[in-house]
């Protein structure tokens, strides 16, 4: 048993964070940035920091991922980075020929303080930006807020740096995906597309990290949002912002920016979710949802209905990102599953109060904690067991010792693939969970069953 | 063609051949660049990990923590505390008023609960910052519970991997001298710089013991604090991954007087010297004997197996772009034993002495490179139109996206690549890797078909 060292007993802990369910801002913000066509992100600390982030999205995506490091040495830490910074950007503009660089800064430059703006003023002052490049910044203190927070800052920099309205308003839409996979944030486009609203979507990692075998290898894939789109999004119609926390910050800094209103939604994860996206979409644009989406949504609903029966009264406990994990209660509350451990590594009070309202009518009681890890997890799975965990690739070592079958959802996943290829958000994501759901309820039914009750039809 | 090398690098790449050899190397990594490279942090890290009755607590933001959380596959065959990831999870209250009663509660209570035999705490960029008082804490710790507390001084911005394992001995040698080496062999050795990846140190225990030797103190694969505290009463240090443990080794040599070998336990030549230099070290005609027995069996049953995969891979074409250095020279020879020719050899960490070797073991028209970037390998890899790739994690997806085959030679290896039967395992996996058909679908070979 390897997480025999979890006892029942739960203990206060203040200074303590056991089985994180969480990471740093700084790989959230390397994720967003490689959704801006031809960026290299870029890491202002020590080499660690960069060469964690790509070796986690790597093991994560298993594509290669571009990012730079300031490099910070003794000296940079004493005297502040804005020689390496300048340095970097001279060089990263030189070699490697980036439309934009996107400076996301560590704990360690932080804590020193160098003024990220001002050193870039510098570097254009000095000639070091060539004319039509771009670099734009995102503060990522690693001790405050987590990955989500990181991504969350990525994205409003994009709006900071690079929307510009031109005056008008024109008929498109503005779509925030959130902190998403590749596969998600594809699916999305398809339904906006399929629903005939003309948009940008920002940041776009699709056909950047989950790119074909080709034979070559890109510095800078094909996809992404390019600097252009970003520009445009000032003179948008609207915004569609999902997720409140990895979104929102960007979707009210353009409206604040350049007078683009903005619609904050639930990941559009699970059915009623996915409703609300499509109407949202609607209303904006003025346009009528197409039979193609009915037709989407109705299968969805018929797998509900059709299976249902399995899904009654089956406790599932769950570990993520607030977002993710408030859409995906309310999908499981909708089938009539139980979710009664859920835990976020994410701190903010707002995550439990919007769970317990969520699952207030679950007829079983509910833990919920913000700022948590999995070692809580565990032990509260062991005082209350459950039929089912949903979470990253982490959640592997309680499955084994507790004997609970896993669907793996969220970041990141080491050990599984499809997760970059095949959505979960949207009616046809919202089909994907349900069949890995079942897939694992019902395997473990088929395993545990005795020879006579084991069933051929199901 | 695409520069895909910075001016300021050209001497950190060489072509065997073209010039006299003076590749510079140790150097910084150039701002911007997107180097392979990681930090102090990182490399303590990996060093100290494997002690599995050890607490590892990382003081520091959650990053620290999170992303080296259980990643290399160190196997243990008794505790697994280490695969736990402890932090002290920073906030920024911490970072303005100070960090240290945090680390102090945390400590008090992983110790209570987990009892462990030690504990490490390892410093981040942060708290090297902030200036908490790690040693301070430790001690007060040590006192209150009884057992060793050590702060390991490893800041990432205090240089690259190398600082880091030095770090990590300088914690480890706190431990050493601690413990009871009575009863202790007079034939008895400690491995360094073996983690254990795959089981492979229970290999080499094993050759050890059929030759007769007592092994002392795994460092670190498979390690026990008990073991390093008595780890003075061995008679030698054998230290493979020079880079990492050599420090310890230098340091036990100049306090215990216990002198060292360098071994490698990588492709048969390797496998073979390092055995007949122990048993010639303790010169006794015995073991001499036993080990050559050894050796006789391991390769009457390995040598007519490597033909068949040698008969394959006659001529195919390596690349070699690795951590440290002395993982390199084995991987030469080893392709040379399979028949395979090396085109490009690479380290982040390598310093002017490995470089001389690996040019020294080298064919002409080989590139030896220092501290490169996937631009760099890319380049390199299409232009000399490779089978195979052997690197890390981050190196694996630039291999498979240019159609090249992949062994992971780091953490990620999933089958024991050490001793006599490593070799045949590697010996598999190149083969399954080069051989596999599904290269004739990738465009790099349809064009060539074409």
């Amino acid at each position: 048993m390897l997480l025999r060292h979890t006892p029942k007993e739960i203990t206060e802990r203040s200074a303590l964070t056991i089985n994180p369910a969480k990471t740093c801002q700084p790989i959230g913000a390397m994720y967003a940035a490689l959704g801006i066509h031809s960026c290299l992100p870029h890491s202002h600390g020590s080499q660690g920091c960069y060469a964690y982030h790509r070796s986690t999205l790597t093991r994560h995506y298993k594509e290669p991922v571009m990012a730079a490091t300031s490099s910070f040495t003794e000296g940079a830490s004493v005297f502040g980075g804005q020689a390496n910074l300048i340095q970097a950007i001279n060089n990263i503009f030189t070699v490697y020929e980036p439309e934009v660089i996107a400076v996301h800064t560590t704990c360690l430059s932080e804590t020193i303080g160098d003024d990220i703006p001002q050193i870039i003023a510098k570097a254009r002052d000095e000639g070091k930006i060539p004319p039509g490049r771009h670099v734009i910044h995102a503060n990522t203190p690693s001790y405050v807020g987590s990955h989500v927070t990181g991504f969350a800052n990525m994205v409003k920099g994009m709006v900071d740096y690079l929307a510009q309205s031109n005056g008008h308003k024109e008929s498109r839409v503005n779509i925030i995906p959130g902190y998403v996979e590749p596969g998600d944030m594809e699916e999305i486009k398809r339904l906006a597309g399929e629903l005939g609203v003309p948009h940008i979507m920002f940041p776009d990692t699709s056909n950047v990290l989950n790119g074909p075998q080709t034979g070559r290898y890109h510095m800078f894939p094909p996809g992404g949002v390019t600097v252009e789109e970003l520009t445009r999004t000032g003179s948008s119609m609207g915004t569609v912002a999902l997720g409140t926390l990895a979104s929102g910050p960007a979707a009210r800094a353009l409206d604040t920016k350049c007078k683009v209103p903005c619609e904050i939604l639930d990941l559009p994860i699970g059915l009623q979710a996915t409703d609300i996206f499509i109407d949202t979409l609607r209303q904006i644009a003025g346009v009528t949802v197409p039979e193609s989406i009915n037709i989407e949504r109705g299968r969805l609903l018929d797998v509900i209905t059709d299976m249902h029966q399995y899904f009654f009264g089956r406790k599932v406990a769950l570990a993520g990102d607030p977002d993710q994990l408030i859409s995906l209660t309310q999908f499981l509350v909708d089938i009539d599953m139980w979710p009664i451990h859920i835990v976020t590594g994410t701190p903010g009070k707002k995550f439990e109060k919007k769970i317990l309202e969520i699952t207030k009518d679950v007829p079983h009681p509910v833990n919920v904690k913000s700022g948590g890890d999995m070692f809580l997890l565990h032990q509260w799975l062991r005082s209350d067991p459950v039929d089912l965990l949903m979470g990253n690739t982490y959640l592997k070592y309680i499955a084994r010792d507790e004997d609970i079958p896993l669907v793996r959802f969220g970041f990141p996943i080491l050990d599984r693939i499809g997760h970059s290829y095949f959505p979960t958000v949207g009616y046809r994501g919202g089909l994907r969970l349900l069949e890995k759901i079942l897939d694992a309820l019902m395997d473990r039914q088929d395993r545990d069953a005795p020879e006579e009750s084991f069933e051929l039809v199901m | 063609m695409e520069p895909v090398i910075f001016e300021e690098r050209q001497t950190q790449i060489h072509r065997k051949g073209t010039q006299p050899f003076d590749l510079a190397c140790n150097k910084d990594s150039l701002a911007g660049a997107v180097s392979q490279r990681a930090c102090v942090f990182c490399g303590s890290r990996v060093v100290l990990y494997p002690i599995a009755d050890a607490l590892h607590l990382v003081h520091g933001p959650i990053g620290c923590a999170a992303y080296t959380w259980d990643i290399r596959g160190a196997l243990s065959s008794g505790p697994e505390l280490h695969r736990l990831s402890f932090s002290t999870d920073l906030q920024e209250r911490d970072v303005i008023f100070g960090g240290e009663k945090k680390l102090y509660r945390a400590l008090m209570e992983l110790i209570e609960r987990h009892s462990p035999k030690a504990a490490f705490v390892y410093s981040t960029c942060i708290v090297g910052l902030i200036g908490d008082d790690l040693e301070g804490v430790c001690k007060k710790v040590s006192k209150k519970k009884g057992i060793p507390v050590l702060p390991v001084q490893s800041e990432g911005f205090k240089g690259n991997k190398r600082a880091g394992y030095h770090a990590a001995c300088q914690a480890m040698f706190r431990l050493v001298g601690a413990g009871d080496t009575t009863g202790i062999s007079k034939k008895s050795l400690n491995i360094l710089g073996d983690f254990n990846l795959a089981g492979e140190i229970w290999i080499i225990r094993e050759y050890f013991k059929r030759m007769g030797i007592e092994v002392v103190a795994n460092i670190t694969g498979d390690g026990r604090v008990d073991d390093l505290r008595r780890a003075h009463g061995a008679a030698l240090n054998v230290v493979q991954c020079s880079g990492a443990t050599m420090d310890l080794a230098l340091m036990m040599e100049e306090v215990y007087g216990i002198p060292h070998l360098r071994v490698s336990y990588f492709g048969v030549e390797g496998m073979a010297e390092s055995l007949y230099s122990v048993a010639r070290f303790f010169d006794d005609p015995e073991m001499m004997a036993r080990t050559r027995e050894l050796v006789r069996e391991e390769l009457a049953e390995l040598y007519p197996r490597l033909q068949e995969f040698r008969r394959a891979l006659t001529g195919k074409k390596a690349a070699i772009y690795v951590g440290g250095a002395f993982k390199a020279f084995s991987l030469v020879k080893a392709f040379r034993l399979l028949g395979m020719e090396v085109v490009l050899v690479g380290s982040q960490t390598g310093t002017p002495a490995d470089y001389q070797e690996l040019h020294d073991i080298t064919d002409e028209g080989t590139i030896i490179v220092d501290d490169s970037n996937p631009l760099e390998l890319s380049s390199f890899l299409k232009e000399k139109d490779v089978d195979i790739f052997v690197g890390g994690v981050k190196e694996r997806p630039i291999a498979y996206k240019l159609g090249v085959g992949f062994c992971d030679h780091n953490h990620e290896r999933k089958e024991a690549l050490e001793g006599f039967v490593g070799m045949l395992n590697f010996a598999q996996e190149v083969y399954n890797t080069v051989m596999s058909p599904v290269w004739q679908f990738v465009p790099r070979k349809v064009r060539k078909a074409a």
